[in-house]
């Protein structure tokens, strides 16, 4: 007679029970939570988001069809039209808004750095209890509406306004001139729609900052552009490089500021794919420029995150 | 020592003018009795008088609380579940720094590049299905794929801060897997989940370019008919107006910040 074990007396299927977070359960009860939870945003996330994206890769090379659908013959025309070979022979057009796109974001970040680096400082020399106030007030245009802050720029930036009557005063531009569209608007519109974004996550690290290192720094006689460069960048960089990677990656792919204040005159990428996806109806090819929106988005994101990496390390 | 300069106290209210100057004027503009140009003509309440009888802009209100509201209440529970389901679970290695890559995806796409890829999907969709043709349905749609990974990531950080010892506590006292979850984890993450609920509807109430993309005829909402006036010309209705959606934005930036003093996003 067989002898009687103790996992026989037990029921089969609390033999394979483990210990989870406290709980006797089976992996299975585990593994079927675990689903439960997470599928539906994993869904939403995948279909919706992450395979579209994936298939730019495929819709770029398609043609545009007659009506403006899709057809599914290959094609490089896409390709050849974004370097400039178009109906009308070579021009450099695309080619240019594509350039404009990463210098306009390039120098946003850089005016946007060069700007929040004194606001950082003023706002964390406020008393403790008054900064909740200077940060709100800073919030308020972080919160609102994109499209009511750049047109409020159309108004002050109108021809009959004390800054454009300064300037023709001034001579450099004739009496009564509207300043949009134009690169300018574009610059002044971009600079007030990111500057929050850097300023913020920048705050946040100089507020934590360790001021022995800096005094430490005038007592060696440091000059300024040293002490910067030493005391105080190393300390700010974790901030810095959020802020870099918040205006960046939107400034490139921004399409409202150039729309409403840079007119047909300066374009952005952002409004070539918009315009394909809109009015000229021809989704491969706003396919295309949105892949090479996407890569040096990709770029742009592996870049910081090595800088980072690497200037932390230090 | 001295933290801050002359120099930076000057360049900090030029900052706080530049940002504050154009939103001013809207305002200014907005109590304007002249009804042409920017000349000013004296005081006057008769724009804002004028969109309490423009149904237009009364319906465009209408759909923008609409979309608001859906999108925030679908994106936190989902947003919450998959902050559960990804940071309470085991996961292998591999799959969690995958996973991860994914819930960071919609923070990390550019409006534009997210506004594409929603009107590629929906088109397939729609393709195959028939249904989803552009309209409040598939904004409500596109707002809550972005609205989702902002919940998660506010759930997570309260996830990561309550730990597992209440949790665990409570499963050694035999309570069921539902009332831990009803009973004692939900109740501890209240505070993410608000949080969350409040950026979530914030983002939609802001958000222009995904609305622009995936918006269908009717369904326009108040950033929408704003572009669309403004690309007709400016009327004074449009700074009234604006000047509501600012004092609204004003309103809830202070909630937020009286609500959650601690937390940053």
């Amino acid at each position: 007679m067989k002898r009687l074990e103790r996992d026989d007396l037990l029921p089969q299927e609390t033999s394979n029970v483990i210990l989870h977070r406290g709980e006797m359960v089976r992996p299975s009860v585990i593994r079927t939570r675990q689903a439960i939870f997470v599928t539906p945003g994993l869904l939403i996330i995948i279909f919706l988001l992450a395979l579209p994206c994936l298939s730019l890769f495929v819709v770029s090379f398609l043609t545009r069809g007659e009506y403006g659908d899709i057809e599914m013959t290959f094609t490089l025309d896409n390709v050849r039209r974004m370097l400039g070979y178009g109906f009308f022979g070579w021009s450099a057009d695309n080619l240019l808004i594509l350039w404009r796109s990463v210098v306009v974001a390039f120098m946003t970040t850089l005016l946007c750095i060069l700007l929040s680096y004194p606001l950082a400082f003023f706002l964390a020399s406020r008393p403790a209890n008054k900064r909740v106030l200077w940060l709100t007030v800073l919030l308020v245009p972080f919160w609102t509406n994109l499209v009511i802050r750049t047109y409020a720029w159309l108004l002050v930036l109108d021809g009959n306004m004390p800054f454009a009557r300064f300037l023709s005063f001034l001579h450099i531009t004739e009496p009564g001139t509207t300043l949009y569209p134009s690169q300018f608007a574009v610059y002044i519109g971009m600079v007030s729609v990111f500057l929050p974004f850097v300023a913020l996550p920048l705050y946040t690290a100089v507020e934590k900052m360790d001021w022995s290192i800096v005094e430490a720094a005038h007592d060696l006689y440091s000059s300024p552009w040293r002490v910067f460069r030493h005391a105080v960048l190393p300390q700010t960089l974790p901030g810095l490089s959020v802020g870099i990677t918040m205006t960046f990656v939107p400034a490139m792919g921004m399409f409202v500021v150039p729309d409403m204040l840079g007119g047909a005159r300066y374009m952005l990428v952002g409004n070539l794919i918009q315009q394909q996806f809109g009015t000229s109806r021809d989704w491969p090819f706003g396919a295309a420029l949105s892949l090479v929106l996407m890569v040096l988005t990709l770029g742009a994101l592996v870049a910081a995150t090595r800088g980072s990496k690497k200037k932390g390390a230090r | 020592m001295k933290r801050t300069s002359t120099l930076s106290n000057l360049t900090s209210v030029f900052i706080f003018i530049f940002l504050y100057l154009p939103m001013l004027s809207v305002v200014m503009f907005s109590f304007n009795a002249s009804d042409m140009g920017l000349k000013w003509g004296g005081f006057s309440l008769k724009w804002y008088q004028q969109l309490v009888h423009n149904e237009l802009i009364l319906w465009a209100a209408w759909n923008t609380l609409v979309l608001a509201v859906v999108s925030t209440a679908f994106s936190t529970l989902i947003g919450t579940m998959l902050a559960i389901g990804l940071y309470r679970f085991p996961w292998k290695k591999r799959t969690a720094g995958k996973l991860n890559v994914l819930l960071h995806l919609p923070v990390v796409t550019p409006d534009i590049i997210f506004a594409v890829a929603l009107v590629i999907a929906f088109s397939v969709i729609r393709y195959t299905t028939g249904l989803f043709e552009l309209g409040l349905t598939t904004m409500i749609v596109g707002h809550i794929t972005f609205q989702i990974a902002f919940v998660a990531l506010a759930v997570r950080g309260r996830l990561e801060l309550i730990g597992h010892d209440v949790e665990e506590a409570a499963c050694d006292l035999y309570a069921g897997y539902w009332r831990v979850l009803t009973r004692v984890l939900l109740p501890m993450l209240k505070p993410g989940i608000i949080a969350g609920a409040m950026l979530a509807f914030t983002l939609s109430l802001d958000d222009f370019v995904i609305s622009f993309f995936t918006c269908g005829p009717k369904s326009t909402t108040l950033p929408l008919f704003i572009y669309a006036s403004v690309k007709r010309g400016i009327t004074p209705e449009i700074h009234a107006l604006s000047t509501i959606v600012m004092l609204v934005t004003i309103a809830s930036v202070a909630l937020m910040q009286k609500l959650s003093p601690n937390t940053k996003h």
